[in-house]
């Protein structure tokens, strides 16, 4: 899984049927040294609701099909989970609540 | 698989894989000298690896062919802590 934050939403009406009413975000993956951005997006279908400015990581692949929301839906990455704090040799680099 | 070395954790507790008890730590991928190069991925410990160690790193489906991940929406598990390293002949990496 990889590490990024939620930097917007991605709406489309026109879509497969399989994959209506599935919110898709535009995230910003991030250096978990520095939790900035490194330049590189990625679209993701949200399988934890999540929003926007969130730090979140991602399952990509075959994976991504593996939750409720993405069961034999055509997704090839999905978060899995909302971070609330990720720690560097043993220091907070981020914690939700310092934000 | 890749080798890698730990180097911190990831907390989280609004999560879509309905896994109890369970830990996720930062790794960043190294080479067999335990050289750190880039790479950051999260992946769940399965074997009780600690800060500092290095550890293989299954990807892909091949992270869901475990009990423990079966059908589960993860795509990078710690599948071994590695004692030895041994390259043409000679210990390059010992823990």
């Amino acid at each position: 899984m990889l590490l990024a934050r939620v930097v917007g939403t991605v709406v489309s009406t026109r879509k497969e049927p399989k994959i209506e009413g599935i919110k898709f975000l535009l995230l910003e993956k991030i250096d978990p040294q520095t939790v900035k951005g490194t330049g590189d997006y990625v679209v993701a279908m949200d399988g934890v609701g999540a929003n926007l400015g969130e730090i979140v990581f991602y399952a990509a692949g075959s994976s991504s099909r593996m939750t409720a929301v993405t069961q034999n839906k055509p997704s090839d990455a999905t978060i899995t989970a909302i971070v609330d704090a990720i720690d560097v040799g043993g220091k907070y680099v981020y914690h939700k609540e310092m934000e | 698989m890749l080798l890698a070395q730990v180097i911190g954790t990831v907390v989280s507790t609004q999560k879509a894989d309905s896994l109890k008890g369970t830990k996720y730590l930062l790794v960043q991928t190294c080479n067999q000298r335990a050289e750190l190069r880039g790479g950051y991925v999260v992946a769940l410990d399965l074997v009780g690896a600690g800060l500092g160690e290095m550890v293989i790193i299954a990807q892909g489906s091949s992270a869901r062919q475990t009990s423990l991940t079966f059908e589960k929406p993860i795509d990078a598990v710690i599948a071994g802590i590695v004692d030895l390293v041994e390259e043409d002949g000679t210990v390059v990496f010992r823990k």
